[in-house]
C-alpha cells in the first residue's frame, strides 16, 4: 500500500496528489511516469510525475477528473492509500544542450511541463514557458512556474480571463518566426500537440511531444500503447513517452485513445449510481 | 537398442504386492462445451478420490521407471503414485514437492503427453497412466488441507546470505523455494501488482484458476520468501543497485519473455487489434470479464480472428468466445499438424466452437473509421521443412482471401523485454536479446543467474521451473564459495 501524503484541489476538475514512495522518488526524472491502481478492482492508469522529493520520499502527480478512476481518486485524501504505485517508467525527457527552448503545457499537461521546464533550466537552457487553459479558473501551477528562473511565462486562455486570449500555438509561432527558440516541447491533449507540431514543422523548429496513449502494464508487455512514429510502431511506455513530434501519427493516437469511450461512460455511470458523495 | 524395453519391465513381486488394475485410463470429467464456453470457470473438473485411486492403481510400479526421465524436474513419479496406491496422500504430496513446488499448477498446464506420460510403459498402447491428472489431484488435495496439514518444504538453516529474485513467474518461484531450502533469505521483486507471471496474466482462469496460483505462491511465503510487487528491476532498482545499495549477495533473473510481437503489416494499429498479451492481461490479470465491477474494459468483438497456432492462440480464442463472440476464427499459416499448441487445447477449442482457418497468412488488417473490418490473407501450402523441422508454409495465391471480423488478436509469440538488460550493460545477451547463461544459469555477471523464458525464449512452465531450481543449486554453491 502507498499512503497518500498530500492532496490538493488545483481547479474545478484538477487535483494534485502526493504519495509516499521512497524507492520511486529516488529515481524519478522529468518526463517519466508511474502506473497506479487504486484498489483490487481498479484499473492501472499512467500518470506523469509533476514533482518528487528523493529526500522526503514522496512523488506527486496531477490529474483531471474525467472518468471513474480519476473521480474515485479525487475523493481520496491524506490518510488513505493506493494499492499500487509503480515506477519510474518511460525514458526521461532529454534536457541537455537544447539551447533556447519553448515548453508548451496545455490542460493537465501543464503539470508535466513544470518538472520538464525545471530540469531544462537546471541543465542550462534558456526556457520560455507557454501555458494554455480554457479559462483562468483552470489555470494551474502559475506560481510554481513564476518561481523558476525562466525567460518568460506566457499564459493563454480561450476566453482571455487570464493572460492572452489565444491558443498556445499563437505565441509558439511568434517565437519560431522571430528566431527566438531553437527547440520546443509540447505536452498536453493530443489535439494541442498536433497543432504545436504543425506550427513548428512549418517553421523548421524541432518539437518533442509527450504522448499519452492508453496503457495497461506500462513496462512493454502488452502493446496497448502502440504509436506510429516515422512509419514505425513504437511502444509509448518504454520507447517514449517522448517522441519527435514531427514524426508522430496523431490521427492514429487520437483514434486509439477513444477505444474505450463507451466503456468509460458505462463505468462512470455505474460509479455515480453508487457514489452519493457528489452530484 | 531396446534399452527402454529392458529397463521398463514391471517390478518382480514384492510384498505387499501391487497388482496393477487392468482398467482403461480414467477419463477426466469436463464441463459441457456449450455451457463452459459462456463462463470463465474451470473446464476440467479434476478426479474424485475414487477416480484418482483407480487411476493410480493402473500404474505398474516399474522397477526402472522411465516416466521419471520424461519429467523435466525428475519428480519421483513411481514413488508418489505408490504412496497414492497405499492411500498415504500426505506422503505422496511430500514426494511431489521434493521436486516441484507448484503441483496443482503443473498438473493442469504441463504437456504431460510429451513428457512423463509419453515414457510410460503403458503409453505404447496409447493408455499411459494419467500422471498429470494424478499430480493435479494431489496438488488440489494439499491445497484443500488446513495450513498445518499442508506440505510446506523444510527451510534450511539460516545462511546469512540474501538473494534477490526478479520476476514471480514459474522460474522465479521455483528458484525462490529452492533457495529457502538451502537457508538463504529470498526477496522476489515483481513488476506487476500480482505474482505468478504468465500463470496469472496469461493462462486463463478457465484453464488455471487464479486462486490456485495464489495458494501455491502463498506456500512459498509460508517458507519465508518475501514478495515485493510493484517493483520494476531496471527502473525502480537496477541489478547493480540490488547488489550494492540493497545488500543482496546474488540475483536470479526470471523476468520472462514478455514483449509481444506483431506481424508488421498495414492496419495493425487499428482499434480492435490486440496482442494476445494485452487481450489476456486485460481479461485475466485485470478481470475485464467482470467489467464494470472491475474497472478495466476489453473490447468484446462479435467476430474475432486470432492469428497464431500455439497455446497462447488457443487461450485467446477460447477467451474471446467466453466474452460473447459469435464467431472466432483461428488463423494459422501452416496446418493443424504443425500447430505447437497442446492437442488437448486444440480439442477443447474446437469443441467450444472455434473455427480453424489453416494455411492462411494475413498480409493486411483492413479498417474503417479507425476500427478493424477484416483481414486480407494469402493462401499457403506446405513446402520443404525449415530450420524448426516443420514444413514451411509458402504462398500459393497472394492476397486472395478476406475474413470479415471486428477484432484481431495477434498471438505470434513474444521476445525478450529490453527494459532490464538496458540498465545492466555487463549482462551478455544473445543476438535476439535473451540472456546468455551456462548450463547452471550463471550469466556473464558474477553472482547474477538467470533462467526461464528470458534465457530460452517462450517455453513451458515446467522448463522454467527446472531452470529456476538448477540456478538455485548453482547459486547455493556460489554463495558458499563467496562466504569463504
Ligand atoms: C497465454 C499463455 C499460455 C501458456 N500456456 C502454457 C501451458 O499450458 N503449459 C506450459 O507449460 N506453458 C504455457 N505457457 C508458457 C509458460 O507460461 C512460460 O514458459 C512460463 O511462464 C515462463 O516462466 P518464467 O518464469 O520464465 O516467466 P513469466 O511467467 O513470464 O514470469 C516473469 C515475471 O517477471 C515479471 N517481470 C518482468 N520483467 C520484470 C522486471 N524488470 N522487474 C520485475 N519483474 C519483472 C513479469 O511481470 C512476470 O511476472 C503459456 C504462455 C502463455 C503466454
Ligand atoms: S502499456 Fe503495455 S506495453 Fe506499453
Amino acid at each position: 500500500m502507498f499512503p497518500i501524503v498530500h492532496a490538493r484541489q488545483l481547479s474545478d476538475a484538477v487535483f494534485e496528489m502526493g504519495v509516499h514512495a521512497p524507492a520511486i522518488a529516488r529515481k524519478a526524472q522529468a518526463g517519466q511516469f508511474l502506473m497506479l491502481r487504486i484498489d483490487e478492482d481498479g484499473e492501472r492508469i499512467p500518470l506523469t510525475f509533476s514533482d518528487w522529493s528523493a529526500d522526503e520520499g514522496w512523488i506527486r502527480f496531477i490529474f483531471m477528473r474525467v472518468g471513474k478512476t480519476t473521480h474515485q481518486l479525487s475523493h481520496l485524501g491524506v490518510g488513505d492509500s493506493l494499492a499500487d504505485v509503480v515506477g519510474p517508467l518511460g525514458v526521461p525527457t532529454h534536457v541537455e544542450g537544447l539551447g533556447r527552448v519553448a515548453v508548451v503545457g496545455g490542460g493537465v499537461g501543464t503539470a508535466v511541463a513544470y518538472p520538464v521546464a525545471r530540469a531544462m533550466v537546471a541543465a542550462g537552457n534558456e526556457v520560455t514557458v507557454i501555458v494554455g487553459a480554457r479559462n483562468a479558473d483552470l489555470l494551474i501551477l502559475e506560481d510554481e512556474f513564476r518561481a523558476l528562473p525562466i525567460k518568460e511565462l506566457i499564459i493563454c486562455t480561450d476566453d482571455g480571463s487570464a493572460g492572452r486570449k489565444d491558443l498556445v500555438t499563437a505565441p509558439l509561432k511568434e517565437l519560431c518566426e522571430s528566431g527566438a527558440i531553437d527547440h520546443s516541447m509540447a505536452i498536453g491533449p493530443a489535439i494541442m500537440m498536433k497543432f504545436c507540431v504543425a506550427t513548428t514543422k512549418e517553421l523548421g523548429v524541432p518539437c518533442v511531444v509527450s504522448l499519452n496513449p492508453i496503457m495497461v502494464d506500462g513496462t512493454g508487455m502488452c502493446g496497448a500503447c502502440r504509436c506510429s512514429v516515422g512509419g514505425e510502431t513504437k511502444f509509448g511506455c518504454v520507447d517514449g513517452p517522448d517522441f519527435d513530434g514531427h514524426q508522430v501519427d496523431f490521427e492514429e493516437l487520437m483514434s486509439r485513445q477513444r477505444v474505450y469511450n463507451d466503456d468509460e461512460r458505462l463505468a462512470d455511470a455505474e460509479y455515480h449510481k453508487e457514489c452519493s458523495c457528489h452530484s | 537398442m531396446s534399452l527402454v524395453d529392458d529397463t521398463a519391465t514391471p517390478a518382480p513381486a514384492e510384498k505387499p504386492r501391487h497388482r496393477p488394475a487392468r482398467i482403461p485410463r480414467t477419463p477426466m470429467p469436463e464441463r459441457d462445451a456449450a455451457v463452459r464456453a459462456k463462463d470463465f470457470e474451470e473446464v476440467t473438473l479434476g478426479y474424485t478420490e475414487e477416480m484418482a485411486r483407480a487411476e493410480a492403481s493402473r500404474c505398474l510400479q516399474c522397477k526402472n521407471p522411465t516416466c521419471i526421465e520424461g519429467c523435466p524436474v525428475n519428480i519421483d513419479i513411481k514413488s508418489f503414485i505408490g504412496k497414492m496406491i497405499g492411500g498415504d496422500y500426505h506422503a505422496a504430496v511430500a514426494v511431489l514437492k521434493e521436486k516441484n513446488a507448484l503441483p496443482a499448477v503443473c498438473g493442469r498446464v504441463c504437456p504431460q503427453e510429451e513428457q512423463c506420460e509419453s515414457r510410460c510403459v503403458l503409453a505404447k498402447k496409447g493408455e499411459s497412466v494419467a500422471i498429470g491428472r494424478l499430480e493435479r489431484w494431489l496438488g488440489d488435495f494439499d491445497l484443500a488441507c488446513e495450513l498445518e496439514h499442508r506440505c510446506v518444504p523444510e527451510v534450511g538453516e539460516d545462511s546469512g546470505k540474501r538473494v534477490a529474485v526478479v520476476g514471480s513467474g514459474p522460474a522465479g518461484l521455483a528458484c525462490a523455494g529452492e533457495l529457502r531450502r538451502f537457508g538463504h533469505s529470498v526477496t522476489i521483486f515483481e513488476s506487476l501488482h500480482a505474482t505468478g507471471g504468465v500463470l496469472t496474466y496469461g493462462i486463463p482462469e478457465f484453464r488455471l484458476p487464479k486462486h490456485i496460483v495464489q495458494a501455491e505462491v502463498g506456500l512459498l511465503e509460508e517458507m519465508g520468501v518475501e514478495i515485493r510487487c510493484d517493483v520494476v528491476i531496471g527502473a525502480t532498482y537496477t541489478i547493480d543497485e540490488l547488489m550494492t545499495e540493497e545488500g543482496f549477495d546474488a540475483v536470479f533473473v526470471g523476468n520472462g519473455a514478455g514483449l509481444p510481437m506483431f506481424l508488421g503489416i498495414p492496419g495493425e494499429n487499428l482499434n480492435g487489434v490486440y496482442s494476445a498479451n494485452e487481450f489476456l492481461t486485460r481479461v485475466n490479470l485485470m478481470r475485464a470479464y467482470e467489467f464494470p465491477k472491475a474497472d478495466t474494459p476489453v473490447w468484446r468483438g462479435r467476430k474475432v480472428a486470432v492469428v497464431g497456432g500455439g497455446n497462447v492462440a488457443m487461450d485467446a480464442a477460447r477467451t474471446a468466445k467466453r466474452l460473447g463472440a459469435e464467431e472466432v476464427f483461428l488463423v494459422y499459416r501452416r496446418t493443424e499438424e504443425e500447430m505447437p499448441a497442446r492437442k488437448e487445447e486444440v480439442h477443447h477449442a474446437r469443441e467450444e466452437g472455434v473455427e480453424f482457418k489453416m494455411l492462411c497468412s494475413p498480409v493486411e488488417v483492413t479498417g474503417k473509421d479507425g476500427w478493424v473490418t477484416g483481414i486480407v490473407a494469402n493462401t499457403m501450402e506446405l513446402g520443404e521443412p525449415d530450420a524448426s523441422g516443420r514444413r514451411a508454409p509458402v504462398c500459393v495465391m497472394g492476397a486472395d482471401f478476406t475474413i470479415d471480423c471486428d477484432t484481431v488478436i495477434m498471438a505470434l509469440g513474444t521476445r525478450a523485454n529490453p527494459l532490464l538488460p538496458k540498465t545492466t550493460p555487463d549482462l551478455e545477451l544473445s543476438k535476439r536479446g535473451y540472456i546468455v547463461t551456462d548450463e547452471d544459469g550463471a550469466t556473464s555477471k558474477p553472482g547474477v543467474y538467470a533462467g526461464g523464458d528470458i534465457v530460452t525464449g517462450s517455453a513451458t512452465v515446467i522448463l522454467a521451473m527446472g531452470a529456476g531450481k538448477r540456478a538455485a543449486r548453482a547459486m547455493d554453491e556460489w554463495l558458499k564459495g563467496a562466504a569463504r
